[in-house]
């Protein structure tokens, strides 16, 4: 039983990892007051990309590499058509989704089918000889560390450095952050890059830890999940690496509820993510003071430089 | 008149523009400043000098091209020609933050900045330093040397207006600027502050900063300025000595007319009471409200009525719960007519004739992004006929729209235009038309000439005279003294969510009621309000 509970336990860390990665980096991107409805899109070309490269070229940190970059292209495209050409977000955004679902399956066609070994774990000397706690927490694959150690960071450079402040500014007003000569355009180019990267990444997570192949469709709905994430999280990153494994755990008890001998339907706990957010957001929005101190107040408008 | 119309002389002028730097270097040198916008020439070869540690003021009605020009001086527009020269040497100014690397600092009318974010962030912006213990200390260090208190933790969403544009000031002067621009800075201030202000000005100018100074407040510019640049439709009329001037010629050169003397209103009797607030107690809602206490308050027909005070003491809460934004407790404490509206919606109260005008233009008296017709419908549906089988009718709401327009000179790309297209004094003469038009029995107006340039403001208080003298109550929350002193007939004050006694404006001096914004009693007078209460009621 205490295998069994271990072993769930793991597989909740697996689930938890991509959606991380997605919502962390949507949560940059929409403090800059852009709001990207393409992380489903973005992740699956990552996937598909990663899965490609690792697939030819053997090594899995070019199979990451392929899948950060897959993922920042997508947001490049997502970024000048609503940047540059101030098309509607939330258009672009869903048509950058579905574009990716499209685009990911004409380049997957030739690989469904082939497996690929994965991401090997990467034990940390010492601490993972710890019994239990050791295989628990100092015994998986670099990305997982990498998610916390991306987390601590950009709660860092939110709440610390004067280029987080210039990015919360220019989410907040971007008129006010335009007179003071902050180049917003700029600013959100970045961190829409910045969140294409991490979508790409979190796509590579899938196609090459989670289930190591590439399906098609193979993110299954994450995208969305790690956008009410971030709202979920009322744009604080703690809250937000608190929230995916949440997220990561109820969508593992889905798969694995009746092993556990849990017995309620499969139906409601997929709607049980949704559920929650929806009673947060309920619950959040009785703290007007959090809300307005967090979230963008620009967020999904277009900007326009003259005026 | 005579003399301004000599200024206009070109011979005249240089020397003048001369004499205005006061024989110091000249700072900054604007030549043949000209921009266009589509089908506006918003600048047409505009020239401006400013000297060394002289106040320089920038007069003009709005769409003068006051803010085109300093704008151009920010970096914020690039100009389609005209040169500047910036301590005898040639610039071209292409950012906010170079203009900053030169020496130059702003404070807005529109302030920039970030409500979510607190003081100490938002000046650190403003500066592009880090937001760190240093600046903490250096923003102590300012605010304490020129009587500007702030608390840095505070979110900016918390403040009110009047220390909102505190922060604006401090984070200029933390700058320590060449040159200081400001953009009608007085208007969120009490007499006393305004006072401070100047002396912190002058002190500065002493200190060897330029000060450009851009105002509506032609009595300002007179005490405070040493040399002033007129505008008018995109051209410079004038360059002036404003101590040589009156109020009535400066005046005369920015509008290119005379305008009607502002007339006091003579002592009136009031009539019936229209509109009453009876122990009004409102509890704050959270910490960045002000609660009501006790308020009591009466309206006769034909009545002006102000309740002077800065920003922040609870006047919002206060129009909100006189225009049915926010309930009373009891249906009691709010009446109109003698009937008790106090539980009443706002388009309850609306439909009774109780119409109120909020102090914030933009978000609140009008949405921005719809058309003035949209606009006119949202408040004006209540009394006016712009339904047809209960489908709105596009028709009547624009003959209203095009009728505010006529009858208020609202300077717009007609009646479709976004609200969020007109300058601020255009937007609100429109607002205050709206009302008005609805032929309201009682008008309730917070703020309506903030930030409003003379012409619009002559308008709007001649709108609000003619509708007391046909039988309206109007009553008045303001920050101008000018304006309360000259069109109210009873003056009282809102301090910390209490409302003093109120007071004939003919017996009240401005100090008076700069002690009674403060909280002070004025012990020597006889209040009123007690009395006419008594009266009106028995």
């Amino acid at each position: 039983m205490n295998e069994t509970l271990l072993l769930t336990a793991l597989t909740i860390i697996t689930a938890a990892t991509p959606l991380v990665y997605a919502a962390i980096g949507e949560l940059v991107v929409e403090r800059s007051g852009v709001l990207n409805l393409g992380i489903e899109g973005m992740m699956l070309v990552g996937a598909v990309c990663s899965f490609a490269a690792a697939h030819y070229s053997g090594a899995a940190s070019l199979g990451i590499v392929a899948g950060i970059m897959a993922g920042m292209l997508m947001a490049a495209l997502f970024a000048f058509l609503t940047l540059k050409l101030q098309s509607s977000q939330v258009a672009t955004g869903l048509a950058l989704t579905i574009f990716g679902i499209g685009v990911s399956a004409l380049i997957g066609q030739s690989f469904v089918g082939i497996a690929y070994s994965g991401l090997q774990p990467l034990p940390i000397p010492v601490l993972s000889e710890i019994p239990v706690l050791g295989r628990l927490l100092f015994n998986h694959d670099v990305l997982v560390y990498g998610s916390f150690v991306l987390v601590a960071l950009v709660s860092w450079f939110l709440k610390r450095t004067h280029a987080g402040l210039i990015l919360r500014s220019v989410g907040d007003s971007h008129n006010a952050a335009h007179a003071l000569g902050i180049k917003v355009i700029r600013v959100r180019f970045m961190a829409t890059l910045f969140g294409g990267a991490c979508a790409g990444l979190a796509g590579a997570y899938l196609s090459m830890v989670y289930t190591p192949m590439w399906v098609e469709n193979m993110s299954a709905g994450r995208g969305w999940i790690a956008l009410a994430l971030v709202v979920f999280a009322v744009w604080q990153p703690g809250r937000l690496l608190l929230g995916a494994y949440l997220f990561g755990a109820i969508s593992i008890l889905q798969l694995h509820g009746q092993a556990l001998g849990i017995n309620v339907p499969s139906q409601l706990m997929s709607m049980l993510p949704y559920l929650v957010t929806i009673l947060v957001l309920v619950l959040i929005s009785r703290d007007r003071g959090r809300i307005r101190r967090n979230a963008p107040a620009s967020i999904g408008q277009a900007f326009h430089p003259t005026t | 008149m005579s003399q301004a119309s000599n200024l206009t002389n070109p011979s005249a002028l240089s020397s003048l523009a001369n004499g205005s730097a006061t024989g110091s270097a000249p700072l900054v040198v604007m030549r043949n400043i000209t921009k266009a916008y589509p089908g506006v020439l918003a600048n047409d070869a505009v020239n401006l000098t400013i000297g060394e540690g002289s106040i320089h003021a920038l007069l003009g009605e709005n769409g003068a091209g006051k803010s085109t020009l300093v704008k151009v001086l920010y970096g914020l527009l690039k100009p389609d020609a005209g040169s500047i020269s910036w301590c005898g040497e040639q610039v071209s100014i292409a950012s906010p933050a170079m203009a900053r690397k030169l020496g130059i600092a702003m404070v807005f009318q529109h302030f920039s900045l970030f409500d979510s974010l607190s003081v100490l962030e938002n000046i650190a912006l403003g500066m592009g330093v880090k937001a760190n213990d240093k600046l903490r200390s250096r923003i102590a260090d300012v605010s304490a040397r020129y009587g500007l208190p702030l608390d840095p933790d505070r979110s900016v969403y918390t403040l009110s207006v009047g220390v909102r544009q505190r922060i604006e000031i401090v984070r200029c002067l933390l700058q320590e600027p060449k040159l200081l621009i400001m953009d009608e800075p007085t208007s969120v201030l009490t007499p006393q502050e305004v006072a401070d202000l100047f002396e912190t000005l002058r002190q500065l100018a002493k200190s060897g900063m330029a000060i450009l100074y851009i105002s509506h407040k032609l009595e300002e510019i007179r005490v405070l300025c040493q040399g002033a640049t007129i505008l008018r439709g995109g051209r410079k009329v004038s360059e002036v000595v404003p101590e040589e001037q009156s109020v009535a010629s400066l005046a005369a050169l920015m509008m290119g007319g005379e305008i009607p003397a502002a007339l006091r209103r003579s002592a009136i009797v009031a009539g019936a009471p229209l509109f009453a607030i009876k122990e009004l107690n409102l509890p704050a809602k959270d910490a960045n409200e002000v609660s009501l206490h006790n308020i009591n308050l009466v309206v006769g027909k034909g009545e002006i009525v102000g309740i002077a005070g800065v920003a922040g003491n609870g006047q919002d809460e206060l129009l909100a719960t006189i225009s049915g934004e926010r309930l009373a407790t009891d249906e009691a404490h709010i009446q109109f007519n003698e009937t008790p509206v106090g539980r009443q919606s706002a388009g309850a109260r609306r439909r009774l004739g109780l119409c109120s005008v909020p102090e914030e233009r933009l978000g609140h008296a009008a949405v921005p992004n719809l058309s003035l017709i949209d606009n006119v419908f949202l408040t004006a549906h209540h009394r006016k006929p712009l339904r047809r089988l209960g489908l709105i009718s596009h028709a009547r709401s624009k003959a209203l729209a095009n009728d505010i327009i006529k009858q208020f000179n609202v300077q717009c790309h007609g009646a479709s235009a976004l609200a969020s297209s007109l300058s601020g004094g255009n937007l609100q003469k429109f607002i205050v038309g709206r009302e008005i038009l609805q032929s309201p029995r009682v008008l309730v107006i917070s703020q309506p000439t903030w930030g409003v340039d003379a012409g619009a403001a002559a308008t709007i208080h001649r709108a609000l005279a003619t509708l007391a003298a046909n039988g309206a109550a109007v009553l008045l929350i303001s920050q101008d003294l000018d304006e309360l002193m000259q069109y109210c007939d009873r003056i009282g004050a809102l301090c910390a969510g209490r409302l003093s006694a109120f007071y004939p404006s003919s017996q009240l001096t401005a100090q008076q009621v700069g002690l009674l914004m403060a909280g002070e009693k004025l012990d020597a007078m006889q209040a009123e309000q007690g009395a006419a209460d008594e009266g009106e009621h028995s």
